[in-house]
Order: C-alpha cells, then sequence, then structure tokens
C-alpha cells in the first residue's frame, strides 16, 4: 500500500473513477487528440477545479490562444477565470512566438521559457501546470535538436519542482503526437477522440498508458457542456446489485392488483411494449405520477414528444403532470434521438440522473434508438443503462414500440430479457373498432395475474376492466359492452322469470295458505256442520235439536 | 536547419536606405545569469555595434533571474535573445551572436545576400 502511486484529484467527473484517484502528482500527464477535441477545455478545467475545490493553484501556459482569449472563452463555460486570476490562484501566460521575427545565430536554450514559468508558478504557489500546446514551438524555435533537448529538460525539471503537469498536444498520423512529444511524457498518456459516426459526433476518451498504476483501459464516452467535462464510465458492471424487495405502486390500482397486489419492485425494469396509439405513454404517465404524488423524484426522459405535448396530452386523460414540474420533482428531458450518437445519449442520461437523483426514471420509447445504431450497439447501452439504474436502486420503466406485424414477444431492440416486468399492451381490432388490452407477460418474483385486461383510456385515466369471456368468446370494447348489456337483459328475463314464478308460486301458496285457513277455521264448526251434513243427509229431521248444541262451548 | 529568413527582408526596400541614416539603434540582450553564453552573446555584441553602429545604439542587458517579469513583454523564451526595440520593426535575434554576417543581416545593416 505504502508503493501506492500518490494521485491529484482532477474533479472532472468520472476520470478520477477510471483512473483511480487522478493523475500522476507531480508529474507530467500528456492529453493528446485531434483539433477540437477538448485538449484545451481539459487543461483548463483541471486547473480551475485543482484551485477552486482541491486548493492548488494553477499556471495555464498557452502558446497557442491569447490569455483574454482563454478568459473570454472559459467564461461562457462558467469557470471564472478573471476572478481567480485577480484572487491569484490561477496565472496564465501567453507565450506567443513569431518565426519571421527569429534569427538564429550561434548557440541558445529555453532557459527564458524556464524562467517564465518558474516566476509563474512562484506567483500563486502553483501545484498545477498546463502547457497548452507545447508543440507549438516546434514551428517557433529554429532548431529542433536543441528546442528536443530543452523539453527534455524541461519535464525533468517540472518533475523536480513536483507539480502535476499536463502537457497537450495535437495527435499526429500514425503517433499520439505530431512531434512525438510522447516520448518525454511517460507517466500518463490519455487520448481524446471526436469522431463521427454516421454524422453524429461522438467524443471518446481512452488511457493509453498509465505507469505503475491499475486504470480503466476501454473508451469511454466523455461529454463537453456547461458544466464542462465530464466522462461517465458506464460500463456493465456485472450483476452485483441487491434485489429490493420494496414496491412501487403502478399508480392504476387494478394493475397493481395484477402485479401481485402491490406494483413494480423498487430498482426493477420495466418493460412495455405495444402497438402505436395503444397507451404505452400514459402507463408511464401514471407511473410519474404517483411517484410525485409520493413526494419522489421522476425523471422523463421522451424521445418522441415535447415537455408541454405530453403535459398536455396526458391532461386529456385527467393526469395533471405540471404541479409536479413546478415542484421540481418532475423532470422532462426531451430530445431527438439523432442529436447525438448513442454513447452520448447515455451519457447524458446518466448525468441527468446523477443529477437529478430520481427514484424513477421513464424513457418513452427505446425503439426511437434504434434510428441512430443498429440493435447490437442498442441493446449494449441500454444493458449498461439498466445495470447503472439497478445498481442505484432507481426503477426503470421503458416503452418501446412495435410494429403491428411483428410478433408481440419479440422487441426491435431485443431488450425484453433484460427487464424484470414486461407488460404487453394491444389492440384488437373487431366489429369496426379497435380496443385496447394489457397483460403482463412477465413479472420476475412476484405472483402476477395472468388475465387479459381489457385497458380503457378515460378522462379518469387508465382502467382496467375484465375482459368478457363467454360462449361468444372474447369480447372487447363496444361488442363486449353489447354483449354485456345482452348478458344483463337476458339476466334480467331470467330473473324475472323467475321472481314471475315466484310470485306465482308465492300467491299459489297463498291461495293455497288461505285455503287451507279458511278450511281450519271452518274446521271449528266444521264438525258440527259435517254432522249437520252428515246428520243432514241422515236424517234431516233432527236438525233442529243439534242446533240447540252448536251455540255451546263444546264446539271450540 | 536551414532558416528562411528572407522573406521578411524582401519586403521593405526602403528600409535598408533608411537604416543607413543616422538613426539609433535601441538594443536589448536578454539573458539569464552570468552564464559563458550570455558573456560570450554580450562580448560579440558589443564588437558588432562598435564596428558597425559606433556612437548611435545603446544595449540594455536584462536579466531574467532577476527581472523574470520582464520575460513575458518581449515574449522571450530563448537565452540569449537579442531584441531590436528601435528601428522599428521589432527584430529578434537569438543564440550567442556568433555569426556577425547573420547578426548583421538580422540587424538589418546587411542587405540580404
Amino acid at each position: 500500500m505504502s508503493k501506492e502511486l500518490s494521485k491529484t484529484r482532477t474533479g472532472v467527473s468520472g476520470l478520477d473513477e477510471i483512473t483511480g484517484g487522478g493523475l500522476p502528482q507531480g508529474r507530467p500527464t500528456l492529453i493528446c487528440g485531434g483539433p477540437g477535441s477538448g485538449k484545451t477545455l481539459f487543461g483548463m478545467e483541471f486547473l480551475v477545479r485543482g484551485a477552486r475545490d482541491f486548493g492548488e493553484n494553477g499556471v495555464f501556459m498557452s502558446f497557442e490562444e491569447r490569455d483574454t482569449d482563454l478568459v473570454q472563452n472559459f467564461a461562457s463555460l462558467g469557470f471564472e477565470i478573471d476572478g481567480l486570476i485577480a484572487a491569484e490562484k490561477l496565472a496564465i501566460d501567453y507565450v506567443h512566438i513569431e518565426r519571421s521575427e527569429i534569427l538564429e545565430t550561434g548557440e541558445f536554450d529555453l532557459e527564458g521559457l524556464f524562467v517564465r514559468l518558474g516566476f509563474a508558478i512562484d506567483s500563486v504557489g502553483a501545484k498545477r501546470v498546463v502547457l497548452d500546446t507545447i508543440e507549438a514551438l516546434f514551428s517557433g524555435i529554429p532548431n529542433e535538436g536543441i528546442l528536443r533537448a530543452e523539453l527534455r529538460r524541461l519535464f525533468r525539471w517540472l518533475k523536480e519542482k513536483g507539480v502535476t503537469t499536463v502537457i497537450t498536444g495535437e495527435q499526429g498520423s500514425g503517433s499520439l503526437t505530431r512531434h512525438g512529444i510522447e516520448e518525454y511524457v511517460s507517466d500518463c498518456v490519455i487520448l481524446l477522440d471526436h469522431r463521427m459516426i454516421e454524422q453524429v459526433a461522438t467524443r471518446r476518451l481512452r488511457i493509453v498508458k498509465y505507469r505503475g498504476t491499475s486504470h480503466g483501459t476501454n473508451e469511454y464516452p466523455f461529454l463537453i457542456d456547461e458544466d464542462g467535462f465530464s466522462v461517465l464510465p458506464i460500463t456493465s458492471l456485472g450483476l452485483t446489485h441487491k434485489a429490493d424487495n420494496e414496491r412501487v405502486p403502478t399508480g392504476i390500482s387494478r394493475l397493481d392488483t395484477m402485479l401481485g397486489g402491490k406494483g413494480y419492485f423498487r430498482g426493477s425494469s420495466i418493460l412495455v411494449t405495444g402497438t402505436a396509439g395503444t397507451g404505452k405513454s400514459s402507463l408511464a404517465a401514471h407511473l410519474a405520477k404517483s411517484t410525485c404524488e409520493r413526494g419522489e423524484r421522476c425523471l422523463y426522459l421522451a424521445f418522441e414528444e415535447s415537455e408541454s405535448q405530453i403535459i398536455r396530452n396526458m391532461k386529456s386523460i385527467g393526469i395533471d403532470l405540471q404541479p409536479y414540474v413546478e415542484k421540481e420533482l418532475l423532470l422532462f428531458h426531451n430530445v431527438r434521438p439523432t442529436v447525438f450518437g448513442l454513447e452520448m445519449h447515455l451519457v447524458i442520461m446518466s448525468k441527468l440522473v446523477e443529477k437529478f437523483s430520481p427514484s424513477v426514471v421513464v424513457i418513452d420509447p427505446i425503439s426511437n434508438l434504434i434510428s441512430i445504431g443498429n440493435q447490437g450497439e442498442v441493446k449494449s447501452i441500454l444493458t449498461r443503462f439498466v445495470d447503472s439504474m439497478k445498481l442505484k436502486g432507481i426503477t426503470a420503466f421503458f416503452t418501446c414500440l412495435i410494429s403491428g406485424s411483428k410478433d408481440v414477444d419479440e422487441t426491435e431492440v431485443g431488450v425484453s430479457s433484460l427487464m424484470d416486468t414486461w407488460i404487453s399492451v394491444q389492440t384488437i381490432e373487431t366489429n369496426g373498432e379497435r380496443n385496447r388490452v394489457l397483460y403482463v407477460i412477465k413479472s420476475r418474483g412476484m405472483a402476477h395475474s395472468n388475465q387479459v385486461r381489457e385497458f380503457i383510456l378515460s378522462s379518469k385515466g387508465v382502467q382496467l376492466t375484465d375482459v368478457y369471456v363467454g360462449p361468444a368468446g372474447v369480447l372487447t370494447g363496444s361488442a363486449r359492452i353489447a354483449q354485456e348489456s345482452r348478458d344483463r337483459q337476458a339476466e334480467r328475463e331470467y330473473r324475472e322469470r323467475i321472481d314471475g314464478k315466484k310470485r306465482e308460486f308465492e300467491t299459489r301458496k297463498l291461495a293455497a295458505e288461505a285455503q287451507i285457513a279458511q278450511i281450519r277455521s271452518a274446521a271449528g264448526t266444521g264438525k258440527g256442520t259435517g254432522k249437520f251434513y252428515r246428520r243432514g243427509r241422515r236424517k234431516k229431521a233432527v236438525a233442529e235439536r243439534t242446533a240447540d248444541r252448536s251455540g255451546s262451548p263444546e264446539a271450540c | 536547419m536551414s532558416v528562411p529568413v528572407d522573406n521578411q527582408f524582401e519586403k521593405a526596400p526602403g528600409e535598408k536606405d533608411k537604416t543607413d541614416l543616422d538613426c539609433p539603434y535601441e538594443l536589448r540582450l536578454y539573458v539569464a545569469g552570468q552564464t559563458p553564453r550570455s558573456m560570450e552573446a554580450f562580448q560579440n555584441l558589443k564588437k558588432i555595434c562598435e564596428e558597425h553602429l559606433k556612437g548611435r545604439y545603446t544595449i540594455e542587458v536584462i536579466d531574467l533571474l532577476e527581472n523574470p517579469r520582464l520575460a513575458k513583454g518581449d515574449q522571450i523564451l530563448a537565452i540569449p535573445t537579442l531584441v531590436r526595440k528601435l528601428p522599428e520593426p521589432v527584430r529578434k535575434i537569438i543564440g550567442t551572436l556568433a555569426d556577425t554576417e547573420r547578426v548583421l543581416v538580422g540587424l538589418d545593416l546587411r542587405p540580404r545576400r
């Protein structure tokens, strides 16, 4: 451990991760790349962050741009260089040599450069030095032999001074730098690349060598934006993320029920596939709304619609997202896929996630990314994104458009196997109308419904209802409604018939009872009467005699 | 390595005549400490001036170790550097000034061969 190389943090987000802590301390690092690859910016950011964040002052020796131009250029990036210069935390020295003004008449050395640099370092107590681009000397100094010897001496001198130095160099054909200065800088070499892939610019960074330490060896995409430089080492870091048991409601209670009664797993990835107009975005909006309702943040990355368009459209189904945008719980990032390369999208998305730290991220739709890359590339990007979301415990919700002709169990970007929960929305065309149905194709780790639900977009949001499954087959939409009303009608008729029968029985029963009662009531006198009749039949002559006894209590 | 010094002189044919006049020469010699090379340059310069510019030159020797600040103004990198401040335009001659002919060409005291 004691042999561990000490490193100087650059403060450039991501770079310190892949270099395992920064640039080699007290040694020179070569940053090379083509024109416009961000070398000067890197150098300046190294100094500005050093002075601002790490208390290490810096010297910027520019051989190309004038100091006033530098200050102006970087002011637009939010680096307040003049403030740092005024506070004596940063010194800029512009070295300009005009070959036509110079005539060589004998031996010389570059002591003047050493004096200037030494003076600048001492004036601010610098720990960091940037030489941008020292190769300009090759066109200004007439004697290359002396220049090379002096450069070697310069780098040795800088090492002795213990300053961490960044040297930039223009990339040459077949070599890292045009004049081969990489041979003097052997500790750390970083290559910046700015290339066009299918008319889309992509910036990449690679650590060519870093003596005495392990480092990331891949090409990492990087970004230059208003915050300066950022490298995002997003690789598939392996499947080490912890699975969360916590659930995230879907925003649709009936859908929660379908997913084991509670919704998605937190930190899981959810894919919704469907043909055009099946309501994928509506499901996304429900999730966004319910997330924000709980006071959590949701990042909505939209590749097709603008923010206001989404808000307007979702209002029509009763989901008002505007208040959450105002409360800064919901952040939209709307951009066409073709604006950047795939890597850049990943970098930007990851950066947004880092900044906003949402608990739910929606990407709507991922199928659009196919327009800027082939299936393999898109899959690789999404795998890395899914993995990084899982590591952070962020629930990721993706929608994907599939063409109607394709098998529903296949996405164009081939990511379905990455997903934990896969919901399919489809339209069924019957009787001159299209109706939406929804079902859960898979949902890892939870009991989920195997049933198809009809998916209705109403002014109160998405509603799921049971589809009609009966002797007439599976019915949806108006056919279902018609069938249901037919069923209701039939049932009503059936009930009425039953009721009618019941009533009939009731009346008959009542009639019977009444008769019985009548008979019963008549039974008291009934004996006498019977007797009377019988007697009457037998002997009409004794009728008067029994009439006397009928008034007696014995009859009751 | 050959030095293309021609172009700068071609453009000013009238300049040569001007320098033949008695205009004063203001020269600065930048050195860094009293190194043998600096001493040599100063001796060479003194000799050339005495021979060709007698009575109409001033030499200011600037030691950058004492005044590092001054290196920036004249954009000094190489040591020693002779700067001809006057007459204009500014010319810079680097090295020990051992090649008298070249120094004279550089100071516009000799037409280009």
